[in-house]
């Protein structure tokens, strides 16, 4: 557990931004992950005031607070009629309810752990991050930066017609996955992401397969671009494997005509 | 820094320190309903209901709840009481130690879901973890607790 | 009989959940110093120096000890019965640190940020040595985990601290080697289990102080609280007498606190201050530094003939006892007594094993105590041999399944009196629908369905040396007070042992008033674990109640002014039939305690010659999922038969809790080291155990048989439950894939490459 000398519920995301310069200060999101770091922080900096745990939907997109929880992009009505069930998919097997209830939006895409549900499923779709002085850039983008002392506020999801699926691989219903893979299409165009390599999450794009034998071409190519390692979880070989399969049953999901 | 927050339906108001946890900070209230089972946000021992929502108060700061109500089991006695008579004639409360967690998550389970199937209670009590049971009994106990308010109320 | 074999609500389970304040944590008194351990970060390391004087200035620091200041004294923290088969190969604090996690210096502060910020301050010096982790290259290393000359074994296990050995036996019946030269078949295989970590959701913890009459008082959360008052005294060198243990309720156990783990740390600290002392592991250090099930290979050789006899059982064992010896010479003899004995007519059979030292943590007790291990390996083998015979894995044991009237060779020679071991393969099959589903069907999704067959035993306690002993005190107004000295951990014993009382008094089970356990005034009894309470402590409250009863009834009689014999009591009053004369247990009660020598009290103890073993058979249903090797249990089946069952709620629960850490055992729950030795998995996050998603339907039969030895027919169930599932899974992924698997947890990953080296 880290330890912290002062709490500061920022009043403005300016605020938040400044106290975030200093290298022992840190934005806490959930707190979940958070707590099993031993690091000693000065300052904590809880964005919890500033209204950033809405879901928002305009006729272009969705826009998301930092502090949005897990449980809420599970449950949300709005997010389902667009998306399926691409968000319930994306959350459920996260350790429990009232870890999700905790869990935010923000400190998931922050973090950008190479195990992450949400970062696998979120490349899929169309999303911007917003970020308090670097403004918008594409997740993709964010995903491959390094960490820096910028604060995510707002996340926003393109209403542009891409469907979504989403498959992972876990030992138990509840553990960290072993392989996470995300397939969405947009104007014939697949785009797949894997996760949980256990790197951060891959992206790639390729035409949408018509046939069978296009699709296991795809599925092949996944297998040979993305590197794959090693850990508790799984062997780099396992996970190639596991890539293959899960990329060709997303695609499916996809065929038959999955709204997510 | 002082936090003024509502502890199953009385307001206290305390200086703590910043990185104290919801979960410590309950147990120095003296709700020991409220247990530690592990240090990774996995187990599910420490449920306790923030604004009515279930959430784990290993991983919330005592910080963050100024200003909001929580309760614990020690606020819900009674019906703690009526839900664990039939998780006791089961024998599903075993060592009880993750009972008190268990409790306020089905608790919160029966105020969030309407005719719940067996499915989307087990997968709504899944952050619960249990070393004795099995899970069986705990199941046979909610669906019998179900069975028992629908019963109630019709 | 009206308690007895009923579905009885515990009598404390309305405060359990309602959440009362009734566990070792809950009860810490508010001005007790935190304790707090600096371990290890070496597997094998010598301390060069120690220095503690930045952390002693750390405002609120009370006291840092180092092995300097502990007893130069050895001893086991494994709780058994004195002498103990574990060797005393340990010191509260030691120089030489033998696994990662050792103790190196225990911290005491008035709170738990002092005492965090003290570990960081003290500083070590450490001669680092390579750490020998490999077990099977153990024996006769160059590397000693042991070194040390005061090494000793109280007992003669064969302990030879110079080559590693920790213990090591033999036993054989009949010409093995002879019998299996002339089988028509025989299986050799090799069957690997690893450590395994009890997981019980409430860890180790304990808090002290000094009472009001000088002694030490040990609040704790332990299974075994009077071989903790013996250990604490070898441990800290003052004699038993000064030492009080009281255990409140237990949130869980399955053997993990029949080591004294935790408890020794606060003492000492308050031994050396005066303070209340307090310590509560964290998970992780429950993990690293608990007490966990023996990581064991075993080979295993079984020959039979082509009609499915099988008449020879060969079994080797090598059990890693890690740093430390606790339960390593008993756990390794039930790996070949319970597995052995379950086939009634072998020709010969013969069980040798090794436990060896490393750096790894030291092991435990953990439900099954060895039975798990051996059970998995030989009921894998039989399975084997049934393949090789085209064979149904049902019909192989139907042939050779030990049956009630047998004596039991591999089993101390002991009868087996009570055994409906063929009535458990029959239900089992029905409830499975076995002729139906064995051994497979193919999904419309691919997936693949089938079942597995596995059988097991147990034993009721250690024969001719657990006791456990009751005592039973009528009370005014005619209640009874019923004290143990065994241990509820959640597991019903308090309420189990009123229900045998309340029948044996013919009494409503609310007139009986049940307390466990301190060691100052609750009857002696070893402690819950190797499956005694119910079997051992039970009959100590059957002949107890006898007594008693006997008392009261001369009571009433000498009230009545009636000759004895001619008396009767029914629970309610003394009478004599067919007179008017009567005498309410009410007014005994009031007087017996009013002017005259005659408080109505009883107690009696038990031990038992034998342990006689419930018996079970295990079926498992999986659903695999060939394109990935998933797979998953969606349906367990058990039949039991523990003898009579006297709580039939609390006897199913055991089952379904103890199938359910089998399923983990099996599929993935894994101790896993680094190359330095140190623990990977040491968290809930990485360490897996079962949750409610990843069990399909468990469904439990009993077939009870009547154990003539035990009280009102029964045997034991809290172990036995344990030991289907590894072997049944095996089994079960054999009928799916014909890939033998002799290696646990078996993961998905292994599953989906054995069968692609396979096609």
């Amino acid at each position: 557990m880290f330890t912290a000398q002062q709490y500061v519920k920022a009043a403005t995301l300016e605020e938040a931004y400044t106290l975030n310069q200093k290298r022992n200060n840190a934005v806490i999101g959930g707190g979940c992950w958070m707590k099993m770091n031993h690091r000693r922080y000065q300052t904590l900096i809880d964005l919890s005031g500033l209204g950033l745990d809405t879901i928002e939907e305009t006729p272009e997109e969705f826009v998301l607070g930092a502090m949005v929880t897990l449980r809420q992009m599970e449950t949300d009505e709005k997010l389902k009629s667009i998306f399926g069930n691409g968000f319930y998919e994306m959350t459920r097997h996260i350790v429990g309810i009232q870890f999700r209830n905790c869990a935010t939006l923000g400190g998931s895409l922050y973090s950008r752990f190479g195990f992450s549900d949400i970062l696998t499923f979120l490349l899929s779709l169309d999303c911007e991050v917003e970020l308090a002085h670097a403004g918008r850039l594409s997740l993709a983008d964010y995903a491959q930066m390094p960490y820096d002392r910028d604060i995510l506020a707002k996340v926003h999801i393109l209403k542009n017609g891409r469907r979504a699926a989403y498959e992972s691989f876990r030992q138990t219903a509840t553990d960290i996955p072993v392989l996470t893979c995300a397939a969405s299409v947009l104007d014939g165009t697949l785009r797949v992401v894997v996760g949980a390599r256990p790197k951060r999450a891959m992206c790639m794009e390729f035409p949408f397969p018509e046939t069978e034998e296009a699709l296991e071409e795809i599925c092949r190519k996944v297998q040979e671009t993305v590197s794959f390692g090693s850990n508790l979880r799984g062997s780099e070989e396992y996970r190639r494997h596991l890539a293959g399969v899960l990329c060709r049953r997303a695609v499916c999901s996809l065929k038959e005509g999955a709204v997510c | 820094m002082l936090i003024t927050v509502t502890i199953n339906g009385k307001k206290y108001t305390d200086e703590i320190s910043p990185d104290l946890v919801l979960l410590d900070y309950l147990r120095q209230k003296g709700c020991y309903s409220v247990k530690r089972g592990c240090e990774t946000s996995n187990c599910g021992l420490c449920t306790v209901h923030l604004d009515g929502k279930p959430i784990l108060s290993c991983s919330y700061l005592a910080a963050r709840a100024d200003g909001h109500s929580i309760t614990t089991l020690e606020g819900l006695q009674e019906e703690a009481a009526e839900f664990g008579a039939f998780l006791a004639d089961q024998g599903g409360e075993q060592c009880g130690f993750c009972s008190p967690g268990f409790i306020m998550n089905v608790l919160a389970m029966v105020r969030e879901l309407k005719d719940p199937t067996e499915e989307e209670i087990q997968e709504y009590l899944s952050g619960n973890l249990c070393r004795c049971t099995g899970y069986q009994s705990q199941l046979r106990a909610v669906k019998n607790y179900l069975a028992h308010k629908q019963e109630v109320q019709s | 009989m009206s308690f007895v074999n009923a579905p009885i609500r515990k009598k404390d389970a309305m405060s359990l959940v309602t959440g009362k304040p009734v566990y070792t944590g809950d009860m810490i008194p508010q001005n007790a110093l935190v304790v707090k351990l600096l371990r290890s970060p070496h597997a094998n390391a010598d301390i060069e120096s120690i220095n503690t004087a930045a952390a002693m200035k750390v405002p609120g620091v009370c006291c840092i000890l180092t092995w300097e200041d502990v007893p130069d004294a050895r001893f086991t923290t494994a709780g058994q019965t004195y002498p103990e088969p574990s060797p005393y190969d340990r010191l509260i604090l030691d120089r030489h640190l033998r696994c990662s996690g050792d103790p190196v210096a225990i911290v005491a502060a008035e709170n738990e940020a002092a005492a965090d910020k003290a570990l960081r301050l003290i500083k070590v010096q450490y001669h680092i040595m390579e750490p020998l982790l490999d077990f099977t290259k153990a024996l006769d290393n160059p590397i000693l985990v042991h070194p040390e000359e005061n090494f000793h074994a109280l007992c003669p296990v064969g302990a030879d601290n110079k080559r590693n050995l920790c213990s090591t036996d033999c036993f054989t019946v009949g010409d093995v080697d002879q019998v299996l030269d002339s089988c028509d078949v025989v299986v050799e295989r090799t069957f690997n289990t690893k450590a395994n970590s009890q997981a019980m959701m409430e860890t180790f913890r304990t808090f002290s102080y000094i009472d009001e009459y000088g002694r030490l008082t040990v609040v704790s959360s332990t299974q075994v609280p009077f071989h903790a008052r013996r250990i604490l005294s070898n441990a800290l060198q003052i004699p038993k007498s000064r030492i009080r243990v009281v255990k409140p309720r237990i949130g869980g156990g399955f053997g993990a606190k029949q080591s004294v783990v935790s408890e020794i740390f606060p003492a000492i600290v308050t031994l050396k201050t005066g303070r209340a002392a307090s310590i509560i592991y964290s998970r992780e250090e429950s993990m690293t530094n608990g007490s966990p099930r023996h990581q064991m290979q075993m080979k295993v050789r079984v020959g039979a003939n082509r009609d499915g006899v099988i008449r020879a059982i060969d079994l080797y064992a090598l059990s890693n006892a890690g740093a430390y010896g606790d339960h390593g010479p008993t756990t390794i003899g039930l790996v070949g007594h319970k597995s052995l004995s379950l086939y009634g007519g072998l020709e010969a059979a013969r069980f040798a094993c090794d436990v060896v030292y490393t750096n790894t943590m030291g092991g435990g007790a953990y439900r099954g105590y060895g039975a798990t291990q051996g059970i998995f390996a030989v009921e894998s083998a039989v399975s084997e041999i049934a393949a090789k015979l085209n064979m149904d894995p049902c019909v192989i044991r139907e042939k050779n399944m030990v049956a009630q009237g047998q004596t039991m060779p591999t089993y101390y020679n002991e009868p087996c009196n009570s055994c409906t071991l063929d009535k458990c393969m029959a239900k089992a099959k029905e409830m499975m629908d076995w002729d139906n589903k064995y051994p497979r069907r193919v999904l419309e999704n691919g997936h693949i369905r089938s079942v597995g067959v596995a059988m097991a035993m147990q034993g009721s306690g250690i024969s001719g040396v657990d006791i456990g002993s009751v005592e039973i005190r009528l009370n005014d107004e005619g209640f009874y007070t019923l004290l143990v000295g065994c241990t509820d951990m959640g597991t019903g014993c308090d309420t189990i042992l009123s229900q045998m009382a309340a029948d044996c008094l013919d009494c409503d089970l609310d007139r009986i008033a049940v307390r466990g356990v301190d060691t100052d005034f609750s009857p002696y009894d070893t402690g819950s674990y190797a499956s005694s309470t119910t079997y051992v402590t039970g009959m100590a409250v059957v002949k107890t109640c006898q007594v008693l009863r006997e008392k009261i009834r001369k009571a009433g009689a000498s009230m009545l002014q009636v000759p004895e014999e001619s008396a009767e009591f029914d629970g309610k009053r003394v009478f004599v039939p067919g007179t008017e004369k009567e005498i309410s247990l009410e007014k005994i009660g009031y007087a017996s305690y009013e002017g005259h020598n005659r408080c109505l009290s009883a107690s009696e103890s038990h031990s038992s010659p034998i342990s006689p073993p419930p018996f079970m058979v295990g079926m498992a249903e999986i659903d695999l999922d060939p394109e990935t090797g998933k797979v998953e249990v969606v349906d367990y089946v058990g039949a039991v038969d523990c003898g009579t069952v006297i709580n039939t709620n609390l006897a199913r629960v055991q089952t379904e809790g103890g199938i359910v850490q089998g399923i983990g055992m099996a599929l993935y729950e894994d101790v896993q080291y680094s190359h330095s030795g140190k623990m990977e998995n040491r968290s809930f996050l990485q360490y897996k155990i079962p949750s409610r998603l990843d069990v399909g339907k468990i469904r439990i039969e009993f077939e009870s048989s009547y154990e003539p030895t035990g009280p009102f027919g029964a045997k034991s169930i809290g172990e036995l439950v344990i030991n289907t599932p590894a072997p049944a899974i095996m089994n079960a992924l054999y009928n799916a894939t014909g890939c033998f698997f002799d290696t646990l947890p078996v993961r998905s990953e292994d599953i989906f490459f054995a069968m692609e080296k396979r096609d």
